[in-house]
């Protein structure tokens, strides 16, 4: 058995164990943090998959940013905690209900184990095209060029998202600026390491969108890195929230999606196709695009996971 | 066992880990994360898929890869809006419960709706 081969068994029972301590710790807190963690495994396992842009996305999306709104809200709802357990199954339905799920699982495992070696790809045609997006990136380039109009409904479904929690507000707080993220006093490690992470993490965060034509990143990855630093910076106390009602913030958010549609209408009129890019300037128009859309991440995440307003507007 | 199949038999057993957590577990902070895990489980099943669709240079097939990062974000947007229901129910109510029977007789001190 080689080095990998061990290692990959190792994480294999690692990712299992704390999937199964998300599912079964006592408390809820306790559960969200396996579940970062569970999350940061995880991107491993999609590196030992090759997947490294997914790796990526799962660590800052799957775990970092979704950790911070799950570990936010189990603090909030740990009042609740201790009613709950009275209500859970009773012993037979536990079981009944286990061994459902097992079966699913089996069923699963089986399918996993009768794939092909080989199966069907859409690799070849991917790598054919390539030359002509500009783009060194095969994932970048099915994301924003061959299935473009996936990833514009997907910064739809962002948007759509923001509106719903927004919407949560009570009628008093509407267009006010978001609390759920600030720690409750001003907490000066926290603030220490804002202010030595943000810029660091600014500049990866834009690196990593930059890099994502040619290499491993992207428009996601980099866009969620941003929103980290942004959450951490609001988190410490550096900066307030911004106003809900603020025209900036709602422009920004919609941006990328709004140019993304604009580009695919205009590829529709340039370029002979919705979605279509004019030959030779692919490249920068796929740029311009994703430049909108980091901004979009950047900031519709943060609102995301600040929750609704809760903070009357100014008037 | 390639690395590949592990990580698919993996990814089933998240599926149904998952899956048990969701209909075993009462709170609903639970069942979301619940949820999210299964998630992950099917994305990691799609993505020895793209693993097995290795060709053309390519170590994994990249079509199904942007689809699990779409599908990544939008679990995350999916999951704040639940997360934000549930805390709504919590500050109208004072408590967050999916029990049919907690809902039946008047909350205690739930005077937090408007």
């Amino acid at each position: 058995m080689s080095v990998l081969q061990a290692l990959d068994i190792g994480l294999a029972f690692l990712v299992f164990a704390v999937a199964a301590w998300t599912i079964f710790a006592p408390g809820a807190f306790a559960a969200t943090v396996g579940y970062v963690v569970y999350g940061l495994l995880l991107s491993l396992v999609w590196i030992r998959l090759f997947a490294v842009d997914v790796a990526l996305t799962e660590a800052a999306i799957g775990s970092g940013v979704t950790g911070v709104l799950l570990i936010g809200a189990a603090a909030r709802l740990r009042a609740t905690e201790s009613g709950a357990q009275e209500k859970s199954l009773s012993g037979a339905s536990r079981v009944f209900a286990a061994a459902l799920c097992a079966l699913v699982a089996l069923a699963l495992a089986a399918v996993v184990l009768l794939l092909p070696d080989q199966g069907p790809s859409l690799a070849p045609q991917s790598m054919q095209h390539l030359a002509e997006t500009g783009l060194g990136n095969p994932v970048t380039a099915v994301l924003i060029a061959y299935r473009a109009f996936d990833t514009m409904l997907e910064k739809v479904v962002l948007v759509l998202a923001v509106v719903g929690v927004w919407s949560l507000a009570a009628d008093r707080y509407w267009g006010g600026a978001p609390g759920e993220v600030r720690a409750e006093l001003p907490e000066p490690t926290l603030a220490f390491l804002a202010q030595i992470l943000a810029p660091l993490g600014i500049l990866v965060g834009i690196h990593v969108f930059w890099v994502g034509a040619d290499a491993p990143g992207g428009a996601f990855q980099g866009g969620a890195i941003l929103a980290a630093m942004w959450i951490i910076v609001m988190m410490a106390r550096l900066t307030e929230a911004p106003q809900t009602n603020a025209v900036w913030l709602r422009l920004a958010i919609v941006a990328g999606p709004l140019v993304f549609l604009a580009a695919g209408v205009a590829g529709a009129i340039i370029a002979g196709g919705f979605f279509a890019y004019p030959p030779g300037f692919a490249k920068p128009a796929i740029l311009f695009i994703e430049a909108f859309m980091v901004l979009s991440i950047a900031l519709a995440l943060p609102m995301l996971v600040a929750g609704p307003p809760r903070r009357e507007p100014p008037r | 066992m390639t690395s590949a199949t592990l990580a698919g038999l993996v990814g089933a057993a998240l599926v149904g880990l998952g899956l048990y957590g969701l209909i075993a577990n009462p709170q609903p902070l639970r069942k979301i994360l619940a949820f999210n895990l299964m998630g992950s489980g099917v994305f990691l099943v799609f993505g020895i898929v793209a693993r097995k669709g290795a060709a053309a240079g390519l170590q994994a097939d990249p079509v199904p890869q942007a689809m699990v990062i779409t599908g990544i974000v939008v679990a995350f947007a999916a999951s704040a809006l639940a997360v934000a229901l549930v805390l709504r129910l919590f500050e109208d109510t004072g408590q967050a419960t999916l029990d049919p029977e907690a809902w039946a007789k008047p909350p205690d001190g739930g005077a937090g709706a408007e």
